[in-house]
């Protein structure tokens, strides 16, 4: 069937369904009976304390890690199956790394061609250069920048081309882990900003673990807050910020998110 | 937060894929008429549609796109550009409207052209040039690194406490402990050899006696720390770059640096002592291995007994041949520990980068080891030692 098949799936089905997942690492349980929907066109926010398993979520959402236990689906394919998962991952969905993960090797270019050489060998060189170029421009970088390498790049460079990547086979579903961590605040803000558009533009499902407020306040649709080996919460923002859960108003209640939200409120 | 994104699919949830989604570009008077789903797809038949049609159109019309991505916004940018119709005037569907901007926006300046390349001639040329230039800055830097790496190890000499102890008993373990087994059965195999062969020439003359002459010689001289030597390259000098190559790309040696310590001082000078060490050790135990594995041979497929070949061993073996054997051993532990410690330290970030100066470290500290030995047993023979 077609890679656009989510289109024709009524719109509130989600398009990561997560039940009853388990996740232990010898006899730590990482994540215990967890439950968590990603609706489609959403951005939805992961936030948690360190160790609360954000990345080992993502991991098994993407079938790189196997779960102890439970049930994932991602667009209806089960993630256990390793072949739908395979599909999945590789071409309706992109992955930007905490760091980038970019080839170290290859230039931002051929980093970008990468994905397209392997899945779509039946674009033309020419024509693939171009397609890695407008991403690389899309993900708001200078044309120039396409013939470095990624040691090359500043670190806010870095996760743009990485973001080119991911995008490169235009995926309907984003992963990004932390991707303003190591940024300055105004490459930061910048970035929110570039993921905002895309994700309008390109109609983005996005799941985003982040640890930085400005994110969560600027472009997140939707929180889902990890605490307790669990989605303890999964609603807009203002919901959240009235959750009485310890963790949750030390987050969204300490020094930093007032300030924050004082932000927010002037500007708007 | 419900935004036009979600609702949109919805109007397509009905209709079945029909014709229509089929993507294409016709041409109908001087009107270019898109239609179907422009996506990455069907890209790679469309962009040549785009290239052989994109000239002849006056007009767009992308009112029949069903469905757009940014690989077929990016065609649709170029159908535009090359066509020279206005913008506004292609009636793209509203709600695509968005992405077309955002690539369009992104396109503003035009990607230039590679480079143009240079014949291969002088390709090949120019490589050679960049070689020879690189062979003797690398020498220059070489010597320049073993005048630091000497000072550094006298001020160490001068203020033992400088030495980092426990890095060098460390560092003396992993070259010298861990490779003494394989060291001794290389050696010993490399001396049954070299009896088998003395020993077929030899026989010819009766002179299986100086089967033990030439084992001993051999050995003592210079397969004993040759050998050594050339193990220790590719193990050690190897190990000793990607080790100090990894912290590099790091920028652990950017915080030694900053944290006020001295970099060839906590990195080098114990794994250069620690080479100083062991390599003599390694290179009594290569040579004693050899003369064993000699020795069995003898024993076993000649008619010499142990007693004789130890007697011979005793009568041809003076201090000075073992000396120009030994003289070498530090001379090659300088020269592997040099080479291993400066290509880690000159490693850049990539992991190539540490994969091209391991296997540089090793090409150069064994070519090293090989001119010097050749060089000092020409001058050794000249002074009759």
């Amino acid at each position: 069937m077609s890679a656009h098949a989510v289109m024709h799936r009524p719109a509130d089905e989600p398009v990561i369904r997560v039940r009853g997942l388990v996740n232990r690492f010898g006899d730590t349980a990482v994540h215990e009976d967890l439950d968590l929907d990603v609706r489609a066109g959403e951005i939805l926010g992961v936030v948690g304390g360190s160790g609360t398993g954000k990345s080992v979520l993502m991991r098994s959402i993407l079938g790189l890690r196997r779960p102890t236990a439970g049930r994932i689906e991602v667009f209806g394919h089960a993630v256990s199956d390793a072949e739908a998962a395979r599909e999945v991952t590789a071409r309706r969905a992109g992955v930007l790394f905490q760091d980038g993960a970019l080839f170290s090797s290859l230039t931002v270019l051929e980093n970008v061609e990468l994905p397209l050489k392997t899945h779509r060998p039946e674009i033309s060189n020419q024509l693939r250069r171009d397609l890695a170029r407008s991403k690389i421009q899309l993900a708001g970088l200078p044309a120039e920048a396409a013939e470095r390498l990624p040691a090359e790049l500043s670190g806010g460079m870095r996760k743009r081309a990485a973001l080119a990547r991911a995008l490169a086979m235009e995926p309907e579903l984003l992963f990004l882990d932390e991707p303003t961590a190591g940024l300055d605040p105004i490459g930061a803000a910048d970035f929110d900003q570039l993921l905002k558009t895309l994700q309008r533009a390109l109609e983005l499902t996005v799941f985003l673990i982040t640890h930085d407020l400005d994110t969560l306040y600027a472009i997140c649709d939707r929180i889902a807050v990890l605490a307790e080996k669990k989605v303890i919460a999964n609603a807009p923002l203002a919901e959240i910020e009235r959750l009485d859960h310890r963790w949750v108003r030390e987050y969204f209640h300490g020094p930093r998110a007032r300030a924050v939200r004082r932000d927010a409120a002037d500007s708007s | 937060m419900n935004r036009e994104p979600q609702t949109r699919p919805t109007s397509h949830v009905t209709a079945p894929r029909s014709v229509d989604d089929r993507p294409a570009l016709r041409r109908e008077n001087d009107t270019l008429i898109a239609h179907g789903s422009w996506t990455l797809e069907h890209v790679a038949s469309l962009a040549a549609s785009v290239d052989s049609l994109a000239a002849s159109g006056r007009r767009l019309d992308f009112s029949g796109v069903t469905r757009l991505d940014a690989s077929g916004a990016l065609l649709l940018e170029r159908l535009l550009r090359r066509s020279g119709a206005g913008a506004d005037d292609t009636n793209l569907p509203a709600e695509w409207r968005r992405l077309f901007d955002a690539v369009d926006q992104s396109c503003d300046d035009v990607p230039q052209p590679r480079p143009a390349t240079d014949p291969q001639w002088q390709q090949v040329l120019e490589r050679i040039g960049r070689a020879t230039v690189e062979v003797s800055s690398s020498s220059r830097e070489l010597a320049g690194f073993l005048g630091l790496t000497v000072h550094r190890l006298g001020r160490t000499l001068l203020q033992p406490s400088r030495l980092r102890l426990t890095a060098t008993v460390h560092h003396m373990e992993q070259t010298g402990l861990d490779a003494a087994p394989l060291l001794m059965l290389l050696a010993s195999l490399v001396g049954a050899v070299i009896a088998f062969l003395g020993a077929t020439v030899l026989r010819d003359f009766g002179a299986e006696l100086f089967v033990v002459d030439l084992v001993t010689f051999a050995f003592v001289r210079e397969f004993g720390v040759l050998l050594t030597a050339i193990l220790l390259a590719g193990r050690t000098a190897s190990a000793f770059c990607a080790q100090i190559g990894m912290m590099k790309s790091r920028e652990e040696i950017d915080a030694i640096r900053t944290l006020g310590l001295d970099e060839v001082e906590v990195l080098v000078i114990p794994r250069l002592v620690a080479l100083l060490i062991t390599l003599p050790l390694l290179t009594f135990l290569a040579t004693v291995s050899g003369l064993v594995g000699g020795l069995i041979v003898s024993v076993a497929s000649l008619d010499l007994n142990l007693t004789m070949f130890l007697e011979r061993v005793t009568q041809t073996l003076t201090l000075k041949h073992y000396l120009v054997g030994m003289i070498k051993a530090p001379i090659f532990a300088f020269v592997i520990a040099l080479i291993g410690c400066l290509e880690g330290l000159r490693v850049s970030g990539t992991a190539q980068s540490v994969g091209e100066h391991t296997t540089t470290a090793v090409v150069r500290s064994l070519t090293m080891v090989i001119v010097i030995n050749a060089i000092a047993a020409v001058y050794f023979m000249e002074i009759n030692w």
